[in-house]
């Protein structure tokens, strides 16, 4: 009976999760409440939590809270510290919430808020979390041990190297996609790019502070640099408004593009204690308290959703993006719903410092629908915008034209009525000449969110200050990715070259070095720059990309934790990660044969190849090239592209022989095979 | 009440420092007291140089943050 009651709470939380949901599917017409929304995601997220988690935890894991755990068998006060399971909580998520989740959903708004919303509630339920949660179960009963160590010695030397290779391609896709935005969002922005520009002298300030001057003190520094982070908008405003400084901080995507790629050179082969660490701190607690005060925002202003739930691009036609829903709308939100680049976080130092293994369903469970609902705020606030100025920020150039009433007209054509006075306006309250053609989702983050801050804090006077304040928080964050992940890419690339030739191993020869960080910092800086002149936004290109691969990244953890329940002889219920695992490969694979193969050239690399081939042939110039050498160059990378394309699927169908291989000798084996590090049971009181 | 209140600041403020990867300082002393008593733990300045290198000096496969 006790039992019964336990569970008619949450029949009522699933009451109004329903009821939430079904107003949400089932309005048309008329403009939606985002609380709706909020609410439909809060009842899923509880509802997953409190039975399929714990589904997952007692019965597929078996975790054990007599178990000791890495952080307390290994403990040393450094790498592996048992820490209070919400202490843990906020590094974890810290750690896996980046842009992405921010991203994505605005890209995806396109097609309405609805079908992006249903995929980052049951992404995140049933293969996003299942994924982040698995990693951190297997990478804890094996001393927390990286994600490549781990394919390594459950599956294999060779689908070790292979996984890491594919690593290090995403890496240098990610990063290629997240200078990208940046360069999209600062392009011909005094304002912004003087902010963001002014972090780099805040934050070498702060670097020295925390190293001479005050050695250590992290919160006294951070609040420091908060402070004038804040000078430094407030100056980008008076900066775009003087004529002869604006000019100085005027820059074109090209030359944006060559700044980055000097930037993220120099930031990666500095001491970490000079740029990257105190870029860290502030970009850190930016991105926590932002995401805690957008939150609270939403709640406060209630704000209507002015885009329709289900919009004409449902069809495939999109200007933001091309391609059908499936399998296009479930690569486009990576991030939000699954993303591979988690099982590295689950399987770093988070497994280093979990107290007690039944804390794992709530910091590898939990953590991720957490992420999950920074999605659901993302995809609120560029929901929440005039759907004429979202289409008007977020189609190419090559459709919408250069001037604000070409663009209303391309606009209001797709059936978004906008008139031009609306558009210069929106741009001059946000303090920008103009914001036709800013792709990337950033932008448009920023405006939806200045929507929403300036009616709790400040009014449509601040609205300026608040786009500033969201494009800052989001560049912030993606130029402390930039060089991090250019560190973590030369590592990466010099282990592998290290295979062929011994001395790059040596993280500690400069040649070796400075080489393997020129050629990471060369990588990302091609699709970058081919990103910034392609005509289409280079967003429709790099995007897809970077969804392919980071969802294959996904898959591959997950085929690793399906292994790793075969090895426990447990494959009654490896359908846990089985059936998401097959749906990440059908949408991958399927995504990415498309951008190979399809006939459309506005999905298909070769056959956009060819178009630009046969015109070559021709004779004939097609805009937006300028000369026939251009030509040559777009062709090039068209078939660039359909290779490293090609590159992810033979990495994911290889890992995946691997793992089915792998399955079939533990299913075979009469005693399970998997190879956790022995138990040994915590002492008393320290569990 | 404000026992509870200074907790929550307590863990607040190991959060924050956690989140760039820094654990706590006290944490690692008593360790270093009660396992290793014949050591000398290191001041909080060296233990912040160490772990600021041990967060961003990389390894191959480190990654600390997502996209």
């Amino acid at each position: 009976m006790q039992r019964l009651a336990g569970h008619l709470g949450w029949f009522l939380v699933a009451l109004v999760g329903a009821f939430a949901l079904g107003t949400v599917a089932l309005h048309r017409g008329e403009t939606i409440n985002a609380l709706w929304i909020v609410a439909a995601a809060v009842s899923v997220y509880l509802i997953a939590y409190r039975y399929y988690s714990r589904f997952i935890a007692t019965k597929v894991m078996q975790l054990d809270p007599r178990r000791a755990t890495p952080a307390v068998r290994l403990n040393d006060g450094l790498d592996y510290v048992p820490t209070n399971k919400n202490v843990l909580f906020g590094h974890h998520f810290a750690a896996i919430a980046g842009a992405g989740p921010l991203v994505g959903p605005v890209l995806a708004a396109q097609l309405g808020y609805l079908p992006g919303m249903l995929w980052i509630l049951a992404g995140a339920v049933f293969a996003g979390a299942v994924q982040d949660f698995m990693v951190l179960f297997i990478s804890t009963r094996r001393d927390g041990r990286s994600l490549g160590d781990l394919i390594k010695s459950e599956l294999g030397p060779i689908p070790g190297v292979i996984a890491l290779f594919g690593t290090f391609m995403i890496m240098v896709i990610i990063l290629a996609v997240l200078a990208l935005i940046v360069v999209k969002a600062l392009a011909d922005s005094p304002w912004g790019t003087f902010t963001v520009g002014a972090t780099i002298p805040i934050a070498l300030f702060m670097g020295v502070y925390t190293r001479y001057i005050r050695p250590g003190r992290i919160g006294e520094i951070s609040l420091i640099g908060f402070v004038l982070l804040m000078l430094a908008i407030v100056g980008g405003g008076q900066v775009a408004a003087s004529p002869a400084l604006s000019s100085l901080f005027t820059f074109t995507g090209k030359e944006l593009t060559w700044i980055l790629i000097g930037y993220g050179a120099i930031a990666s082969v500095l001491p970490v204690w000079l740029l990257l660490a105190p870029r860290d701190y502030l970009s850190t607690f930016l991105k926590i308290g932002t995401i805690l005060g957008l939150a609270i925002g939403i709640v406060i202003v209630m704000p209507e959703l002015k885009m329709p739930s289900v919009t004409r691009f449902i069809d495939g036609s999109g200007p933001v993006w091309s391609g059908s829903v499936f399998p296009f709308l479930f690569i486009t939100i990576a991030c939000g719903a699954v993303s591979g680049f988690h099982a590295l976080i689950s399987s770093g130092t988070t497994p280093k410092l979990l107290e007690n293994e039944t804390h794992a369903p709530f910091i590898g469970y939990g953590g991720m629908l957490m992420e999950s609902f920074v999605a659901i705020m993302a995809l609120v606030a560029a929901a929440c915008i005039e759907p004429g100025v979202y289409f008007a920020m977020n189609s190419p150039a090559a459709l919408l034209g250069k001037t604000a009433e070409s663009a209303a007209l391309a606009v209001s054509q797709f059936g978004f009525v906008i008139t031009p006075e609306m558009l210069t306006h929106t741009a001059q309250t946000l303090g920008e000449h103009t914001i036709i053609s800013r792709a990337g989702g950033a932008p448009t983050l920023a405006v939806g969110m200045a929507e929403i801050l300036s009616s709790v804090f400040g009014g449509n006077g601040m609205k300026a200050f608040w786009y500033h304040f969201a494009i800052l928080f989001e560049a912030l964050f993606i130029l402390t990715a930039v060089d991090a992940g250019t560190r973590a890419g030369r590592f990466m690339l010099q282990d592998l070259l290290g295979v062929f030739v011994p001395g790059f191993k040596k993280t500690d020869s400069l040649p070796a070095n400075l080489i393997a960080t020129g050629l990471c910092v060369a990588a990302w800086g091609f699709f970058l720059y081919q990103g910034v002149v392609d005509p289409l936004g280079g967003i429709n290109t790099l995007w897809p990309l970077f969804g392919i691969s980071n969802q294959m990244l996904a898959a591959v953890a997950l085929i690793l934790a399906t292994v790793v329940l075969f090895k426990l002889k447990r494959e009654r219920y490896a359908w846990v990660t089985i059936v998401p695992t097959v749906w990440l490969l059908a949408c991958t694979l399927y995504a990415g044969w498309l951008k190979v193969f399809a006939d459309s050239p506005k999905v298909g690399f070769l056959a956009h190849a060819a178009k630009y081939q046969n015109a070559i042939v021709e004779g004939k110039v097609l805009a937006p090239a300028k000369s026939i050498e251009q030509m040559h160059q777009i062709v090039f990378n068209d078939r660039l592209d359909a290779g490293l394309a090609i590159l992810f699927i033979l990495v994911v169908l290889s890992v995946l022989g691997f793992g089915l291989r792998a399955c079939l000798q533990a299913w075979r084996s009469a005693h399970p095979t998997a190879q956790e590090t022995s138990p040994v049971v915590a002492e008393a009181g320290r569990a | 009440m404000f026992d509870q209140l200074g907790k929550l600041g307590k863990y607040l403020g190991q959060a924050a420092s956690l989140m760039v990867g820094l654990p706590d300082y006290d944490t690692y002393v008593e360790h270093m007291r009660t396992t290793h008593p014949d050591q000398t733990p290191m001041t909080y300045e060296e233990f912040f140089r160490e772990r600021q290198d041990a967060r961003y000096g990389g390894g191959s496969g480190k990654v600390g943050r997502c996209c």
